[in-house]
């Protein structure tokens, strides 16, 4: 009897507890949901270091909350249930594969902003956001292509979903046009994060002669196996990885999402958010490109730099016709750049590239 | 397709250094578990074993130092689940899941400084003319003592189970433990000594993953080789042989479908992806069905807890 009634009290205490948390709200609360590990090195780690810029930003009048390691689909629901009952206002989900988990808590929780990134649903509190990482693809294709001397590319891919296969073709058409003999090895991994994977991975094919790899993959496990290797080069991905540099990591795409975390934060706390779908890139500075290391010949980075400006400025497409699809039918017109529909949900691959996209 | 680009010699020689923390995480288990123990926590065991034996290498700059030192703190963590299970009675499947929550926060925590660094490299082992021998020199003598080491391992549970007097007791521990302790074994004392073993080995195979097979240490890098390690060890129907085959064979197909794909295979890569796990599986089950029940049949006393009265 004393125990229950012990447990009576404890959870009645709790109960008050929670409440009186509840009650403080004149703080913003921002919860993050991310799909890897804060110290993946990666993918996450850039989401974490744009919360850790939202806190410093405004001080005592946020409180961030984040979940770690969030698998995508049914967990990621509960987690993000779990934030919007604690008080969220806002709520960040990171991961494409979050998009429909997103989606079913929002329709419950109506009060509560959320912010999807990489996938292409709206709803009236639900924005999507996400970068134009292929720009950044698009720069790393010529450095690989003007680099190799195999001619051979190792393309390390997640899942095939639209920003993968975007990657994949705006990496191969930079490169093409550099070096017509390029050929890209692609393997699906079939994950975001397993280091002894990825690392197999690209021992696979630096074994079968590439001598760039390419990853879409969030660790920094390729890096240390082409680094084992000797003479490959590869690039960051989402973070700089600049551990790496100057070889293997010549280069790297930065995803910096700080100053987008903290307009949407103030946009809350200031009543003026609205749901919207925004893409930025290399030119709103979304997309990093991240330093050329000294193992990059002279001409090669001024050919990137002189890429990633006319990016930045608009002046060039990554996807400018013409271009045909892998199978030959004609895609875009001489001089005609793709619309950011198509782009938005890509499902298949330009011409030149072989092998097939799994579905 | 261009299947002649897969070397076969490079092919076996990824495989084995693929196979072999999976191969050390499932035989620790499969003792722990001839023991009549189920620890969940091999997954835990294996990471903390990572940081321990990446942090050991770093700071000492010695691999040899680093995988002494993941042993041992797989090891000690164990003993957690030990002392939980096996003095307070703790329930089984509830603390080794705990362990693994514990181990995956606890790896973190411990390696916040540690992301980014290089580990001092693992000497291959010289074995002289025997490298030199075509094909085999390179695919099969050109590793470090630690793929040979679990391979003499093999040999080694697999003598100890069937051959020696210690085994036996073990054995008997793990397939009735009332009778066991009525014979006066102490059973909690042999369950201990298993448990430590299982710790120790999940701690070495975590260490091999940071300190040679990847070799860098990020958060979660284990990516689950603990949950294959136990379920090679349910397929092998706890034999220490089979055990061998299953992360040979895991840790084969998974190099073999990367290389696949990586030659432009035309299998299409759903079915390459998923192929590890359905032929460790299918080979297994094969295997262990052709002898009837008695053989595959797990340790009566697996998972229950023993409480002596007498």
């Amino acid at each position: 009897m004393l125990r229950r009634t012990l447990l009576g009290a404890a959870a009645s205490a709790l109960a008050l507890a929670t409440g009186a948390m509840a009650q403080d709200s004149d703080k913003t609360k921002v919860g993050f949901v991310y799909v890897g590990p804060i110290g993946d090195g990666g993918w996450t780690y850039e989401h974490d270091k744009a919360r850790q810029a939202v806190e410093a930003e405004f001080g005592d009048t946020v409180e961030t909350v984040y979940q770690e390691s969030v698998p995508e689909g049914a967990d990621a629901e509960r987690v993000m249930t779990q934030m919007a009952l604690s008080g969220a206002d806002l709520i960040f989900s990171t991961s494409f594969g979050f998009m429909d988990p997103t989606m079913n808590v929002a329709a419950k929780f109506p009060d509560v902003k959320f912010e999807h990134a990489t996938g292409y649903k709206t709803a009236d509190n639900v924005s999507n956001y996400s970068a134009r990482f292929y720009e950044g693809r698009a720069v790393q294709g010529l450095i690989a292509g003007e680099m190799t001397e195999t001619n051979k590319i190792g393309y390390i891919a997640s899942f095939p979903i639209p920003e993968v296969i975007r990657g994949i073709n705006a990496a191969w058409l930079a490169a093409k046009k550099v070096n017509p003999d390029v050929e890209f090895n692609i393997v699906w991994a079939y994950t975001w994060f397993d280091p002894a994977k990825e690392a197999d991975a690209a021992k696979a094919l630096i074994e079968q002669g590439a001598d760039v790899i390419l990853q879409h993959t969030d660790s920094t496990a390729p890096q240390a196996a082409a680094a084992e290797a000797g003479n490959v080069i590869t690039f960051g991905q989402a973070s700089d990885m600049s551990e790496y540099a100057p070889k293997p990591r010549v280069s790297s795409i930065i995803d910096n999402w700080a100053p987008y975390y903290i307009d949407r934060v103030r946009a809350v706390q200031e009543g003026t958010w609205e749901s919207q779908s925004v893409w930025q890139g290399i030119g709103e500075g979304m997309v990093g490109i991240g330093e050329i290391s000294d193992a990059v010949p002279e001409d090669v980075r001024a050919d990137a730099l002189d890429l990633k400006e006319r990016l930045a400025s608009g002046e060039t497409h990554p996807f400018t016709g013409p271009i045909n699809r892998q199978d030959g039918t004609p895609w875009l017109a001489e001089g005609e750049t793709a619309d950011d529909e198509t782009l938005l949900g890509m499902d298949f691959f330009v011409e030149g590239l072989t092998g097939e996209i799994p579905n | 397709m261009d299947l002649t680009a897969i070397s076969p010699a490079l092919l076996v020689a990824s495989l084995m250094v693929g196979a072999t923390p999976l191969l050390l995480a499932a035989l620790g288990e499969l003792v722990v578990e001839k023991a009549g123990v189920l620890n969940l926590g091999v997954e835990g065991m294996m990471i903390v074993g990572a940081i321990c034996g990446f942090a050991a290498a770093v700071q000492t700059g010695s691999p040899l130092a680093g995988f002494a030192f993941g042993a041992l703190c797989g090891a000690g963590l164990s003993m957690i689940f030990a002392v939980l299970t096996q003095v307070m009675l703790s329930n089984q499947v509830a603390t080794g899941l705990a362990l693994t929550l514990f181990g995956l926060g606890l790896s973190s925590l411990v390696g916040q400084g540690y992301i980014g660094i290089k580990p001092p490299p693992t000497v291959r082992l010289d074995l002289g003319p025997l490298s030199d021998i075509p094909f085999l020199g390179r695919a099969v003598f050109s590793h470090d003592w630690v793929v040979y080491g679990s391979i003499a391992l093999t040999a080694a549970v697999w003598w100890f189970l069937n051959r020696s007097r210690a085994g036996l007791t073990l054995r008997a521990v793990g397939e009735n433990h009332d009778a066991a302790h009525a014979l006066g074994i102490r059973v909690v004392a042999i369950r201990f000594a298993a448990i430590a073993f299982g710790g120790a080995c999940a701690g070495l195979g975590g260490a091999y993953v940071s300190l040679v097979r990847v070799p860098q240490w990020t958060e979660g890098m284990t990516a689950g080789a603990g949950w294959i390690a136990l379920a090679i060890v349910v397929f092998a129907s706890w034999r220490p042989a089979r055990v061998l085959v299953g992360a040979y064979l895991f840790g084969g197909v998974t190099v073999l479908q990367l290389n696949l794909q990586a030659a432009g295979s035309a299998l299409p890569v759903e079915y390459l992806s998923m192929s590890p796990y359905v032929v460790t599986i299918v080979v297994l089950v094969v295997m262990s069905a052709r002898r009837g029940a008695r053989s595959t049949a797990a340790p009566a006393s697996l998972g229950k807890p023993f409480h002596a009265t007498v």
